[in-house]
């Protein structure tokens, strides 16, 4: 019996050895990414590719999420050492600092690093003074509006503020060119969030003073005000209280609306005649700011690459993360999602067809606005959006909805 | 053979099983029943004893509150509707008739579907923009406009009962279907010979046979709807302000999206309780059933 078990082990011992030299010479890294918005998923594969033809020893295997299941995906993976690269938005770092998801990469970014990308983007992975991952994808809500139906309503120019801008939708709803002129992705998701910082940042208003909720008043209610007109005056698309990025890009693609909230992947998609019906009508600006108070708006909706606590290959992790930010890998996929290089942003190759996107792009990531840098984010933003699905519903008058999110925010 | 001896090998047959069972679940509700009693959170401090403060919390938040009486709503509905629509479903296929294997067969098409590409599916027919729903309700006339079926608190909830009802009747079917072949031809011949109508004669001769395996079908079907949620979570996340927010979503969102796992598994603790009473109760009365047709 003892004798056979031994051989058994010796067996095994065997076919074991037999699978170790491939397993010595191939290094693999799991990544994290995610199926919406920004760079596509084919996108994302084909850089991949390219990063494991330059590094044939490092074989990396990708996966694919929605945006909302990003982050608790994450998290989960840290007990089983699922990930060593996430994608993650700019709304989690603190969060992730305090609970050793992330490792901090500050020795590792380097001075060409630090002068050539857009100071900006830093915000995206900065926490406490320390860096806990590359800039990725560098992204704002613009507003994008059809070029065909602004000028069937006689509007010469897209609205420079928000007030404008529901006055402009008036017109066109008054003309019966569409019932509903304005989509947003108010859904109860991080999604909502997004549009309403957006608006925040244009009533010059603030999520929190000295750490403790300060969004109850002033341009925090303010902006929700303006949601809660738009929706009951019957200028936006009822149905935005259900949208999520991806809906209010159909809904513009068909021609269904005239003005729209949405990241720059849009502007190429829209844009596409195969799939698009308003390709080469698509109009986009920085969005708009209010009288007196900013010139224009934006939410920082940028997203960053990191190593995990978790991961066994932090080097070839950083690797494959260097690739994937490089100037030249950004510049070569620059339709969905911009490069964060200063200087791509003057590069023919990169502005070529998409000059309107630049030249808002330039103005608008200048502008962004953060969310709220806490470690207890997750509770705020639920919080958040509870209060304006209430507010838009009419169950409860936007103050004192935002009140009861500030209560619940855990803040 | 002795007594003793068979109660020897009953349970030395049964060790295998119970090692796994105590292992797998025996083991992870131990540690969630110590973990509900700490500050834990889920990634980083092992956290301090905090007694009886998480399950204090939790059961005073309004959020408990809302959603349980959310999740109730929802078992109790889609429960019934299952049931009834199962056992007619079963009725009507007990019939002679031509195709009545391959309806059958396709009647259990819905509950073999994943439960996440069942929510998609729906989600596609509810849309409000391009939806197969509104189209037709509209098309026939009974909607002069399309609806936002997920995004109005009124419709959303009973929204995503028909889309549960839609994959869960079948498993009431099935098992009505296998009770009703146990019915003996000559009663019903008998019954029907003495001038009993289609209801008195389910009433009488056909529902003693299927009150039983019903009433197991029900214990599943409430304990599976309590527990309810993949499909809400795909089709609304708890939306439109929170009024589709079930108990499992608020033990996910404590859990994972806050990460207390402390409170978390005082929920999750408390949720087990309410579904074991539940399934107690529904015990009780199956063994009354029995013990009455028996």
């Amino acid at each position: 019996m003892l004798k056979s078990f031994s051989r058994m082990l010796l067996g095994a011992a065997l076919i074991g050895a037999a699978f170790v030299p491939q397993a010595f010479a191939e290094t693999s890294i799991n990544a994290l990414f995610m199926a919406q918005a920004a760079y596509s998923e084919a996108d994302v594969r084909a850089m991949s590719e390219a990063f494991t033809k330059a590094n044939p020893d490092i074989k990396v295997n990708l996966e694919f999420v929605p945006y909302e299941g990003l982050h608790d995906k994450t998290v989960l993976a840290q007990g089983s050492g699922g990930y060593d690269v996430v994608l993650f938005d700019v709304i989690w770092p603190a969060e992730y600092a305090s609970n050793n998801v992330l490792v901090d990469v500050s020795s590792r970014i380097t001075d060409d690093m630090k002068k050539g990308v857009l100071p900006g983007a830093w915000t995206t992975v900065n926490y406490d003074g320390k860096s806990y991952g590359m800039p990725w994808i560098l992204d704002t809500k613009y507003l994008f509006y059809n070029k065909e139906i602004l000028e069937k309503a006689g509007i010469q120019n897209p609205p420079k503020t928000w007030d404008e801008l529901a006055e402009q939708a008036k017109i066109i709803k008054d003309k019966g060119l569409l019932a509903t002129p304005i989509s947003w992705s108010w859904s109860q998701a991080e999604a909502a969030i997004c549009d309403y910082t957006t608006l925040v940042s244009a009533y010059g208003g603030e999520f929190l003073k000295d750490g403790k909720p300060a969004f109850q008043s002033g341009g925090g209610l303010d902006a929700l005000n303006y949601m809660v007109t738009s929706y009951t005056s019957g200028l936006t698309n009822p149905n935005s209280k259900e949208f999520l990025e991806e809906d209010v890009r159909k809904v513009f693609q068909n021609g269904e609306a005239a003005f729209a909230l949405n990241w720059t992947y849009m502007y190429n998609m829209a844009n596409d005649p195969k799939d698009s019906k308003v390709a080469g009508k698509v109009g986009v600006v920085p969005a708009p700011g209010v009288a007196g108070k900013s010139e224009v708006s934006a939410v920082n909706g940028s997203m960053g690459l990191g190593i995990t606590t978790a991961s066994k290959n932090p080097d070839e992790a950083w690797k494959f993360i260097t690739f994937m930010t490089s100037q030249a890998t950004q510049n070569q996929y620059a339709k969905l999602s911009l490069p964060i290089w200063a200087s791509s942003y003057e590069d023919p190759a990169v502005t070529k067809g998409q000059e309107e996107l630049i030249a808002a792009a330039k103005i608008g990531l200048a502008a962004m606005y953060p969310r709220p840098t806490t470690p207890k984010y997750q509770e705020l933003s639920t919080a958040l959006q509870q209060a304006i699905q209430e507010s838009l519903l009419g169950q409860a008058k936007p103050e004192d909805a935002l009140k009861g999110a500030a209560e619940n925010s855990g803040l | 053979m002795s007594g003793s001896w068979m109660t020897t090998r009953a349970w030395l047959l049964m060790l295998p099983l119970l090692v796994v069972m105590v292992s797998v679940i025996g083991w992870p509700l131990v540690d969630t029943v110590r973990l509900s009693f700490t500050d834990a959170k889920l990634v980083g401090t092992e956290g301090n004893f905090v007694g009886f403060d998480n399950y204090a919390k939790m059961l005073s938040g309004s959020n408990f509150q809302r959603t349980l009486v959310t999740t109730t709503w929802f078992a109790v509905i889609s429960v019934a509707a299952e049931m009834v629509l199962g056992v007619l479903a079963a009725l009507l296929l007990n019939q002679q008739f031509r195709g009545r294997t391959l309806l059958r067969a396709l009647m259990i098409l819905p509950w073999a579907l994943p439960t996440v590409v069942n929510a998609t599916l729906w989600r596609l027919i509810y849309n409000p923009e391009y939806g197969a729903l509104n189209a037709a309700l509209t098309q026939i006339g009974l909607l002069d406009a399309y609806r936002s079926w997920l995004g109005e608190p009124n419709t959303a909830l009973a929204a995503l009962i028909v889309a549960d009802c839609w994959k869960n009747f079948p498993l009431v079917a099935l098992i009505a279907l296998a009770a009703l072949q146990a019915v003996p031809r000559d009663i019903t011949a008998a019954s029907m010979v003495d001038g009993a109508g289609p209801l008195a004669r389910f009433r009488f001769v056909i529902l003693p046979y299927l009150v039983g395996p019903l009433l197991v079908a029900l214990v599943l079907r409430t304990i599976e709807a309590f527990k309810v949620f993949d499909i809400i979570w795909v089709m609304t996340r708890g939306g439109p302000a929170n009024s589709t927010r079930t108990l499992s979503i608020l033990v996910y969102q404590e859990a994972f999206s806050f990460q207390r796992a402390g409170s978390g598994a005082s929920l999750a603790l408390i949720v087990t309780l309410l579904v074991t009473v539940l399934a107690v109760a529904y015990a009780a009365l199956v063994r009354k059933a029995a013990g009455s047709t028996a």
